[in-house]
């Protein structure tokens, strides 16, 4: 039976059951199932060391599972690693682009790794080139590349066996909020043309505009499912206010606030104590806000903002994501 | 400019054929493409500091010149492998030759490699690829051989027109120096996967300077006492020059086939080994 | 968490302010920065300590063992009037000091501006770029004695020293390692790019000096027209110094007086050169 090519139209794209992988006594991963479909755009959102970067390089076969199972395009990439991958576009985190070589040989010889024909590859670098605004920069050296240039050639090095799933390890990590605009934009085009992402990221805002649907992972596991505008409707309240008391009076603060939050509202409002602020979980941070006010509680600084997805992460594990 | 196209036809669709005709047991780890990662050996050398390379062309020559000349003048004749005397640059000649092939295959598949696999991601990169361990590791162990292939014509120029060899056996020292670099190279890649700091690449040539000084390169080993000698017969570097010497006079006996035959076994083990750790690093 | 009494102490870690006296910091640094940074500097090469005592006692015992006895073995007859381990020791000494004092002054001053940033670092501070070239030739003039303070108890061990004035060897040779190293150190300061002019200075000066400099044979048995690259190299002065506080080698006093002014020189003239550099790079 012919299982590689994916002439059965499979519903996933890729499929993780009981997924778990251990170093010595460190769980890594820890029995996670997701299935990703075909176009989808698919993310794992988490903190460093949650699993994420695992979970990809198992999709990718170059991390062998402990336990579970997995199917990547029918096969499974721990016996089939070179079939895997022949499908696949890797964008590791570290850019590991091949300093030896300029950019237009990265794309080159990458592609003649995949055993692709050097007809093709002519045609097909100058594209990526463009597609990733480097056509200028074709003879530079990689080390004279800025790091958004390198993670756009990094981008193009991965579609260079036009791959039907892109994996993205924290696309944006490091960039400079312009270079992560410019970056967001070309993959929003390439989800556009059907291909199916999967990425990583400890960013919301690169979650909120990438992904059609993600999982939020902590210590190895799965703890909450949904699209973006769906966790946040499920697990915070619409608005939130942010106030400071200084490092000496937060603390004490917090009783105080939580009979207000309390107060006739519903049970996803609540308070969050982070070492510099707290946070107050409300439908409406402008009521909160006079409120506060009301009763001479004098925070140093005061905010009233849209929740987001760090909020559901905060809500869910205590913990902010960024730390 | 829009999104690079997705055309109906499957670009990979050759190489997928081919990878379904690999046996099963090796699909894990070799896709039958060793030759891409050795054309980017050499897209990488066109680029290089050809200067660099041939410094390292210049090393035994110089040392060829200095010991030849200078020693010889405080040393006299030798007796070379046949029991005849030869002149003492004569006698050192082959021997610099293998040590050059060593060095060559040991900085290729020890330094260069450690840099690649710890910081450049090089490999890491490779293996998202449709490549597997196997192809990587054959692909780099090829261009350490093609280095020590390059000093090794270059140096035999130089001793045939300083008339230093006298045999057309001579010409068997250029294949017997890859063999030489293919021993160590691939020995010294598996040895270079156990490493994990740059300090421990320090001990290398802690290891490769007692060989070169001790293995019969400058002086014949009969001057140790017995058990000193069998060790160094042990070590692989005086196979390398006595198999060198033998030829460079056309002396070839069964023990030519002998030494050479060490190299073909450390050979094999090192490239099995490299193979394995590959595997073990990178299919973590 | 320790509890220091501050208002507020659950509030977390806090950093004390007790009012340092900064104007008296910076008089300290203008006088004894450059002690300062060589201390600095000596911290820094803890991690490579192993490596190095591993290399300062065993190069003795290796070059000595194989170059003193086993080549010595087949020299024929006495070489300046002593046995050749007498004649080869100094020699080996100062090519051991001096090949040091050159690899000390090339990656490292270079990978300190280009990867480590040590002297961004220490700009940062109240030290001048002056001061820390003056605390690296410190540091490593300190390792230099250190390691030939080692090489002659091991050469000891093998009765290659014939007097005890033979402990003057240790300044002469000390004075030829530094020599190679200010005026490294200096150029090492204005390389931008990766680094490959080092493999040339590796192989193609301190190799050559090495090999060429009469650390194996008297100078005058090489040929007229190679004796020049031992007389440029302060190895040689060193060596022909070491020589006469050894076994007393006889040698006129107006060149005696040039093997210590001539690695003087150099020493002094790499310095002011090196200041120079160091400001160079650091101010922009």
């Amino acid at each position: 039976m012919s299982e590689a090519g994916g002439s059965v139209t499979a519903v996933s794209v890729i499929e993780a059951r009981e997924l778990t992988k251990t170093y010595g006594d460190f769980t890594a991963v820890d029995a996670i199932s997701f299935d990703v479909a075909p176009g989808e755009s698919f993310g794992l959102l988490g903190p460093n060391g949650a699993g994420k970067s695992t979970t990809m390089r198992m999709i990718g076969g170059t991390s062998l599972r402990t336990a579970g199972t997995l199917s990547v395009l029918g096969l499974d990439p721990e016996r089939h690693g070179p079939e895997v991958r022949a499908s696949l576009g890797v964008v590791p985190q570290a850019d590991a682009l091949d300093e030896e070589l300029r950019a237009r040989d990265n794309l080159y010889v990458y592609g003649r790794y995949f055993g692709l024909p050097r007809a093709y590859l002519k045609a097909k670098v100058p594209e990526l080139l463009e597609f990733a605004q480097l056509t200028d920069k074709s003879d530079a050296k990689v080390t004279a590349l800025s790091g958004g240039m390198k993670r756009r050639l990094t981008i193009a090095r991965g579609l260079i066996n036009e791959p039907r799933i892109l994996l993205l390890d924290e696309p944006t990590t490091g960039l400079d909020p312009q270079a992560r605009h410019i970056l967001w934009d070309r993959l929003f085009r390439l989800k556009e043309q059907g291909v199916t992402l999967v990425l990583t990221t400890h960013f919301m805002d690169e979650a909120e505009q990438l992904c059609d649907r993600l999982v939020v992972v902590d210590h190895g596991r799965i703890v909450a499912e949904g699209s973006p505008r769906g966790l946040i409707q499920e697990h915070t309240t619409r608005e939130v206010v942010e106030v400071r008391f200084g490092s000496a009076r937060n603390a004490e603060m917090q009783a105080e606030l939580a009979a207000l939050v309390a107060d006739g509202q519903r049970s996803r409002a609540g308070l969050e104590v982070l070492p510099d602020r707290i946070l107050l979980y409300t439908d409406d941070g402008e009521a909160m806000l006079e409120e506060i006010n009301r009763r001479a509680l004098n925070p140093l600084t005061q905010l009233v903002r849209r929740t987001s997805l760090e909020d559901v992460f905060l809500r869910l594990t205590g913990r902010s994501l960024i730390d | 400019m829009d999104a690079p196209s997705t055309g109906p036809t499957d670009v990979m669709a050759a190489t997928k054929e081919r990878l379904r005709r690999r046996p099963g047991w090796i699909a894990n780890l070799y896709a039958g493409n060793a030759r891409a990662v050795i054309a980017r050996g050499f897209r990488v050398i066109r680029s290089a500091n050809w200067g660099v390379v041939a410094t390292g062309f210049f090393e035994p020559v110089f040392y060829l010149l200095a010991m030849g000349v200078g020693m010889g003048a405080l040393v006299g004749s030798v007796p070379g492998p046949d029991g005849q005397p030869v002149s003492y640059a004569m006698y050192i000649a082959p021997a610099l030759l293998a040590t050059s092939a060593m060095n060559g295959a040991v900085y290729d598949s020890v330094n260069n490699v450690f840099f690649k696999m710890r910081y450049s991601k090089l490999y890491e990169g490779m293996l998202q690829t449709s490549l597997g361990p196997m192809d990587v590791a054959i692909g780099e162990i090829f261009m350490a051989l093609f280095r020590g292939f390059l000093y090794a014509v270059g140096f035999l120029g130089v001793l045939t027109v300083m008339g230093l060899v006298t045999s057309w056996w001579a010409l068997a020292m250029i294949p017997v120096a890859v063999l030489i670099a293919l021993g160590f190279a691939s020995v010294g890649m598996a040895v270079t996967s156990y490493m994990k700091s740059f300090q421990q690449l320090d001990l290398v040539p802690m290891v490769l300077l007692p060989m070169f000084l001790f293995s019969a390169t400058l002086y014949p080993i009969t001057v140790y006492p017995e058990p000193v000698q069998w060790f160094v017969m042990a070590m692989p570097l005086w196979h390398g020059v006595e198999l060198m010497r033998q030829l460079s006079v056309g002396y070839v006996t069964a023990a030519s086939a002998g030494h050479a035959l060490y190299f073909v076994v450390i050979s094999v083990i090192g490239i099995t080994a490299v193979t394995l750790r590959l595997r073990k690093l990178f299919l973590r | 968490m320790t509890d220091t009494g501050t208002p507020g102490a659950d509030a977390g870690p806090r950093v004390t302010f007790t009012g340092l006296d900064h104007h008296a910091l910076a008089a300290r640094t203008r006088r004894w920065g450059w002690l300062q940074y060589a201390g600095y500097r000596q911290v820094a090469e803890t991690p490579f300590l192993a490596t190095w005592l591993a290399v300062a006692f065993g190069n003795p015992v290796l070059y000595l063992a194989a170059m003193g006895l086993g080549l010595g073995a087949i020299v024929q007859g006495d070489v300046d009037g002593v046995s050749y381990l007498t004649f080869v020791a100094p020699g080996l000494l100062a090519a051991t000091v001096a090949t040091t004092g050159a690899q000390f002054g090339t990656w490292p001053i270079f990978g300190g501006f280009k990867w480590q940033k040590n002297y961004l670092a220490g700009y940062s501070t109240p030290l001048e770029p002056g001061q820390m070239a003056l605390g690296e030739t410190t540091a490593i003039g300190v390792r230099l004695v250190l390691q030939a303070v080692i090489f002659w108890l091991m050469a000891a061990l093998f009765g290659a020293w014939p007097s005890a004035s033979a402990l003057l060897a240790i300044p002469a040779v000390t004075l030829a390692g530094l020599a190679m190293f200010t005026p490294l150190m200096a150029y090492s300061a204005t390389v931008e790019n990766e680094g490959l002019q080092f493999n040339f200075i590796q192989r193609l000066v301190v190799m050559p000096m090495f090999l060429f400099a009469g650390t194996f044979f008297p100078l005058s048995v090489m040929p007229a027209y190679l004796q020049w690259v031992g007389w440029i190299s302060p190895m040689w002065h060193g060596t022909q110094l070491a020589r006469m506080a050894s076994y007393g080698m006889a040698n006129p006093p107006w060149l005696t007086a040039v093997h210590v002014l001539y690695p003087l020189a150099l020493i002094l003239a790499g310095q002011w050169w090196a200041g120079r550099t160091f400001a160079k790079r650091l101010v922009g």
